[in-house]
């Protein structure tokens, strides 16, 4: 375990890490991550994401490079560019494996000892910001994932929920599993906040509300905001599109910029 | 940069019971290499005895499973087991095996319920006389309590939960599990091989970022040689209350379960609309069933466990006829 900073390592030229968390599943990290991406990379920053989820990677599809390979260099595993310009990149378990439909069956033990190699071998070059997208829950993924970057003095953690009781309650215990590893909370953002037909533009909570923006105010940590579910943010997911350049108009895009935003505030506070 | 691009390096753990444990091209470089070598991470053939002997009152073993986290499992499992319990007649258990995220307690109206022991063992907590849950939330003093704990710690507690809980005799045991395809769910597996697991129920929704890690977890059921029971897709659909019309808020862009289960050959058990009461009945601990039996959604739930208990009936007399 490493005790001093490496100047010389792959990620010692990435200004500022956070990473993706949410104690449950299917609430939007892969998503958030993603739109967060094209959204600083909107602003010209430079952006990589690494992908820990090793049972379910979501990140290469999302940008339509699930067909691409990973290649190896001197300084170690190179990244797959989304583009030309190199702006944004990107590493994960999606890109290794032979046969797309192959389960990963790996314990702790083997997942711990990627993710480790994640961390140190992928050459990310100069980024802006490194972001991680992560499984749910609080194991192996999320332990070895935050020892791994303890030396790299991580910006924070951004939590993902959905607005109902069940999700915020295992949200909750995310928010202990930062508290007791000394992760920063950068935020909360509350993920399928609404539905507003686009037939009728009657919105409705199909998974409730509010739930997210309360659990920010009793832990004491700041609400980054709400994204209502919008089928035309879904479709660009299915399709790997820019959804932030393709659909400025659309019922996401405001409340996925001003998270962007925020970051982008907070960081030039000075505070890393 | 060199050129040289990473073929997979990853070729499968073969499996910590397996003959070749701790022993294929693939253990190389692997931390738990010893261990699997030694053949320490294989379940004792008395572990497997004692297991069989605790669980020799179980009937039918469904395991519900999805690669991808959110689709629905927990709330199918606990809906499942209403359905099953509806019938006085049986005896129902369900065991929720995620140890990080366990949703079970509170859709079952069990929040703040404690695990009490006695001389038989640790008791499930009893939803109604013939319905018993088992869950880690059930073993925490506040909601804030995180489970930050490394997978032998979780399969050690699924071990518990199997040997440890006197779950009598119980004609369906539904087992909840987390989203992927990792410790809980080979534990799960091993620890149960001693029974059989009559099958897998795996959820999924509509689109392809669900698609692309369900094909996996149904890939690991034909590798453990789990049976599959069929697919649920969840979230199929949403009707305005207030105009009727219909939107695909996770569109099916790749054929959605349908075309899946038609690709891999697996049966399509059905298809259930989203409806904003089913969040609503989980969250206050309610029998979305019970609470909203008009809604389309519960008529499609109601087909789904019943295909679902045809099915365990049929394996029994199978294994009858086989006896």
């Amino acid at each position: 375990m490493l005790s001093f900073l490496p100047e010389g390592s792959n990620l010692g030229g990435v200004r500022h890490i956070l990473l993706v968390l949410s104690g449950k599943g299917g609430v939007g990290k892969s998503t958030i991550s993603t739109e967060l991406a094209l959204s600083l990379r909107h602003s010209g920053k430079k952006v990589g994401i690494l992908d820990v989820d090793l049972c379910g990677p979501s990140i290469p599809r999302m940008f339509k490079v699930q067909d691409s390979d990973v290649h190896q260099c001197d300084a170690g595993w190179v990244p797959v560019f989304v583009d030309q310009e190199k702006s944004i990149s990107l590493m994960s378990i999606g890109f290794l494996l032979e046969k797309p439909d192959d389960a990963v069956v790996w314990r702790g033990p083997k997942k711990n000892a990627l993710i480790k190699q994640f961390v140190a071998d992928v050459a990310w070059g100069e980024l802006d910001f490194l972001i991680v997208d992560t499984p749910p829950g609080t194991s192996d993924e999320h332990i070895s994932t935050v020892e791994a970057l303890r030396p790299y003095k991580p910006l924070g953690a951004i939590l993902v929920t959905t607005p109902q009781a069940v999700s915020v309650g295992d949200v909750r215990r995310e928010l202990t599993f930062c508290k007791k590893t000394g992760l920063r909370v950068l935020g909360i953002v509350e993920n399928m906040s609404g539905f507003v037909c686009p037939h009728c533009s009657e919105c409705t909570n199909i998974f409730s509300k509010g739930g997210g923006e309360e659990l920010a105010k009793h832990a004491g940590v700041p609400f980054l905001g709400s994204v209502p579910l919008d089928p035309q943010l879904s479709q660009s997911l299915e399709d790997g599109r820019d959804f932030i350049q393709e659909f400025p108009k659309s019922s996401a895009f405001p409340a996925l910029t001003h998270i962007a935003q925020q970051i982008l505030d907070g960081v030039s506070q000075g505070s890393s | 940069c060199g050129a040289a691009a990473l073929t997979s390096l990853f070729v499968d753990c073969p499996g910590t019971s397996s003959a070749r444990a701790g022993r294929a091209a693939a253990c190389q470089g692997c931390p738990n290499q010893r261990l699997c070598a030694a053949g320490a991470a294989a379940v004792d053939p008395a572990e497997a005895a004692e297991l069989r002997e605790r669980l020799r009152g179980v009937k039918h073993t469904v395991v519900v499973l999805s690669g991808k986290g959110g689709v629905g499992k927990s709330t199918f499992s606990a809906l499942l087991a209403h359905g099953l319990a509806a019938d006085g007649s049986k005896q129902v258990a369900l065991l929720d095996i995620d140890i990080c995220g366990p949703s079970i307690p509170k859709m079952m109206g069990l929040e703040g319920e404690q695990v009490h022991q006695s001389g038989s063992g640790w008791s499930p907590v009893y939803v109604e006389e013939n319905l018993g849950v088992m869950s880690v939330g059930f073993l925490l003093s506040s909601p804030d309590d995180a489970v930050i704990w490394r997978g032998p710690k979780k399969n050690g507690l699924i071990k518990q939960f199997l040997r440890d809980v006197d779950w009598g005799e119980v004609d369906y045991l539904i087992v909840d599990t987390p989203p992927g395809t990792s410790d809980e769910h080979l534990s799960i597996v091993q620890y149960l091989s001693a029974l059989h697991i009559d099958g897998a129920v795996i959820i999924t929704t509509p689109q392809e970022v669900s698609l692309q890690d369900v094909r996996k977890e149904i890939n690991f059921c034909h590798k453990v040689k789990v049976p599959i029971i069929g697919v649920v897709e969840n979230m199929s659909g949403f009707v305005c209350p207030k105009c009727k019309k219909e939107s695909q808020i996770f569109p099916p862009t790749t054929g959605g379960a349908e075309k899946m289960c038609q690709d891999l050959n697996v049966s399509l058990l059905g298809k259930v609309p989203l409806d904003p009461q089913i969040g609503r009945s989980c969250d206050k601990g309610q029998s979305f069933l019970s609470e909203v039996p008009e809604s389309p959604a519960t008529s499609s739930y109601r087909n789904i466990i019943q295909r679902i208990q045809e099915y365990c009936d049929q394996h029994h007399s199978q294994e009858e006829k086989t006896i």
